[in-house]
């Protein structure tokens, strides 16, 4: 065997810590294989296996288009309903699974977490990467009601890319936070949940056009909600609209101040997960 | 390459001890924003301390292979914890020079619901084998586990030997410079114990360095030339491990199965009734540290009586890990009961029926009472102690199953099931 000069230092820790992409990238199969895991095991048991990712938005459509187009009059302007509701429940439903995995992924890897050593963000950015693959497979679903809808998509789809990343930097964000306080504090195992359920309401965009010309007190509403205006261009990149340039560039700062907020408490507090879990 | 492989410097580490019993290190978002709210300058009340370790200095050359023993509590988990990256110090450093792996447990990652053939890669992967690395070497872990003809099956659906040798088998395959092991050998049956030691020792010959912690005292003394004694999260002997493990034998606080008061002057007792020895054995009259599920445990006490007139019960408290009191048991021999002692030297022996207590270390006490009127002649707390390890063939009360068996004690109990044949319609057809 040839001797290797890794070194490392264990050292009290030191407070605020940087996130170490060396290692974390050092570790990416580990992550690639906790995605795999977590994508394996769900659907090995489960009868209908993929389905399922395909299910639960196709159900949400239903109910939304029957209680809310039929009964509640909703429209979605020159879009049908139901494919206007489906592309705002599908960016959603990625966003309410990752945020909620990823908050209750320390806690669920405790067997891990106290008896080896990896990077312990691998944890929520292996949940966030298991609801990305159901994602996926709901984009799937959403192509064949555009199909049946002959609905083509639009040449916004460039931007589409972009839109994305802002969620997912959004979820993979506030699902860190959440991860570290759930160790930190047990209630946020009930808060996350409840925050994923207020989350759905509070972002109009998912279920209904949003009007011209806003009042003050909602505008500023869907200014805070850094969901409102990603889900909104999600939309229009597939279906066409228009963009919503600005709440964009806002939702693009929030998400990036989230996602480096969440690592940042995750690092700080990570040395104490073995201790506290 | 030159300088040690593992340097460990003024290491300590301290935990808070929460207040009340049962109590966690996690506190509730009401606790903290009400004591921020209501005394917003106060710090919060200090808890307190628990130094699980301090001041450990030590270091290990490349290519050396270093036991850690010490009784529970000592430290030795939690030094592992932090030479594993897994809990941080709170002083000193630690200075590691090579790739490390450590292994705290067998299986560390394994699903039920993932088959053999998935978990080895899954596995592999957590303790930081390279994919490449874990197909290159995928055939011989199978052959190692003898598990082939179940590859494709969940491990779920595995027998308990199955699991343990596939998960000592990737473990096994694992080929760091530093390896540091936990008790991952007191599973298994005695053949696969056999063979894990065989290739623990394999793998010591191949120039790589190994700290291992064990209770098995046989283990240490043969696998590594050197040890470390561990008492109170401090290093009390380092040297050769034969020496080393005698100290931890004979010392007062180290687990021992018996002991012996050989000076009157010292030995527990008054002027009635004097402790010379007490022990651990087997139905062989053989003094045993370790007793399998299967064997009943002699308690044997030796005491001489000084003074004749007495009635003496000698009586022994039983506690576990935990310091729950397991039970307490009074001579109950008719030879003796409400009978006046001459002088001279007796010897009882209390037996604990095979498959009646639980896994793990048990504390015994010695006493000696007489009840009218009541006086304690002496009393030594956990006098010796003694190790429950499982049989693990599937015949202990644990049948097959592998995993955490909770309870202070675990008899074998008498089962009994009836079949009928047929049954009622609201049963489920087999």
């Amino acid at each position: 065997m040839q001797p290797s000069d890794h070194h490392i230092r264990i050292e009290p820790p030191r407070g605020w810590q940087l996130v170490n992409v060396r290692e974390l990238w050092r570790f990416r199969e580990l992550v690639f294989f906790l995605i795999w895991r977590d994508v394996k095991v769900r659907y090995k048991q489960a009868l209908l296996g993929v389905a399922w990712a395909v299910l639960q938005p196709a159900m949400l459509m239903l109910v939304f288009s029957v209680f809310l187009g039929r009964l509640g009059g909703f429209t979605g302007g020159s879009i049908p309903y139901p494919l206007f509701v489906l592309t705002g429940l599908v960016a959603w439903t990625f966003f309410a699974s990752a945020v909620g995995q990823a908050g209750g992924s320390v806690i669920g890897s405790e067997r891990l977490i106290t008896k080896i050593y990896f990077p312990r963000l691998a944890v929520p950015f292996a949940a966030v990467g298991a609801a990305l693959f159901d994602f996926l497979i709901s984009l799937g679903l959403l192509g064949v009601v555009m199909a049946w809808y002959s609905h083509p998509p639009s040449w916004q789809i460039v931007f589409l890319p972009f839109v994305f990343l802002i969620l997912l930097l959004t979820a993979t964000g506030l699902g860190t936070l959440l991860a570290a306080l759930t160790v930190a504090y047990r209630d946020f195992r009930y808060v996350t949940p409840f925050i994923i359920q207020v989350g759905m309401y509070a972002t109009p965009s998912i279920y209904m056009a949003l009007p011209e010309a806003p009042s003050e007190g909602l505008k500023l509403w869907l200014a805070l909600n850094p969901l409102v205006a990603p889900i909104e261009a999600f939309r229009s990149c597939l279906l066409g609209g228009p963009m919503p340039w600005g709440g964009l560039a806002i939702s693009a700062v929030v998400a990036v101040a989230l996602f480096a907020g969440g690592c940042l408490y995750f690092r700080k507090i990570e040395d104490d997960f073995a201790d506290k879990i | 390459m030159t300088g040690p492989a593992i340097r460990v410097e003024n290491l300590g580490k301290r935990y808070r001890l929460a207040t009340g019993p049962g109590q966690m290190d996690y506190r509730t978002l009401r606790e903290s924003l009400s004591s921020a709210i209501r005394k917003p300058f106060r710090r919060r009340p200090k808890a307190e301390e628990f130094w699980a370790l301090s001041g450990i200095d030590f270091q290990v050359q490349p290519g050396e292979v270093v036991g850690i023993v010490g009784r529970n509590g000592a430290g030795k988990s939690t030094l592992l914890k932090v030479l594993s990256r897994i809990t941080k110090p709170t002083t000193g450093f630690v200075d590691l020079t090579g790739r490390v792996g450590s292994l705290l447990e067998v299986g560390t990652g394994f699903h039920p619901e993932l088959s053999g053939r998935e978990n080895i890669f899954l596995n592999g992967s957590i303790l930081g084998m390279a994919r490449r690395e874990i197909a290159a070497k995928f055939d011989e872990i199978v052959a190692f586990a003898e598990v082939e003809k179940f590859l494709d099956t969940p491990v779920k659906r595995y027998s308990s030997g199955m699991y343990v040798r596939l998960a000592f088998a990737v473990a096994a395959h694992l080929e760091p410079e530093i390896l540091i092991v936990d008790e991952v050998l007191a599973v298994g049956d005695a053949t696969f114990q056999k063979k894990c030691l065989g290739k623990m020792g394999e793998v010591s010959k191949t120039g790589r360095t190994i700290l291992f912690v064990s209770h098995n005292m046989q283990a240490i003394t043969r696998l590594c030339p050197r040890a470390i004694l561990l008492d109170r999260g401090k290093v009390i002997a380092d040297g050769p491990s034969p020496e080393v493990t005698r100290a931890y034998l004979h010392s007062d606080q180290g687990t021992t199965a018996a002991r012996v008061w050989s000076d009157p002057a010292t030995a527990p007792g008054n002027a009635i009734v004097r402790l010379k020895s007490f022990r651990v054995c087997d139905r062989s009259g053989k003094t045993r540290e370790v007793i399998y599920t299967n064997e009943a445990v002699g308690l044997e006490i030796t005491f001489e009586v000084l003074e004749a007139g007495h009635v003496l019960i000698p009586n022994f408290p039983v506690f576990n890990d935990d310091g729950v009191c397991v039970f307490h048991t009074m001579e109950t021999d008719p030879e003796w009961k409400r009978k006046k002692r001459p002088a001279g030297t007796y010897t009882s022996t209390a037996w604990i029926p095979s498959d009646m207590l639980n896994e793990g270390t048990l504390l015994v006490g010695a006493a000696m009472t007489t009840l009218e009127p009541m006086n304690v002649h002496f009393f030594e707390p956990d006098a010796v102690a003694f190790q429950i390890l499982d049989t693990a063939d599937g015949e202990s009360s644990r049948g097959d199953y592998q995993g955490a068996y909770p309870g202070a004690i675990r008899p074998k109990l008498e089962w009994k099931t009836d079949y009928t044949p047929g049954g009622t319609p609201n049963e489920p057809a087999r």
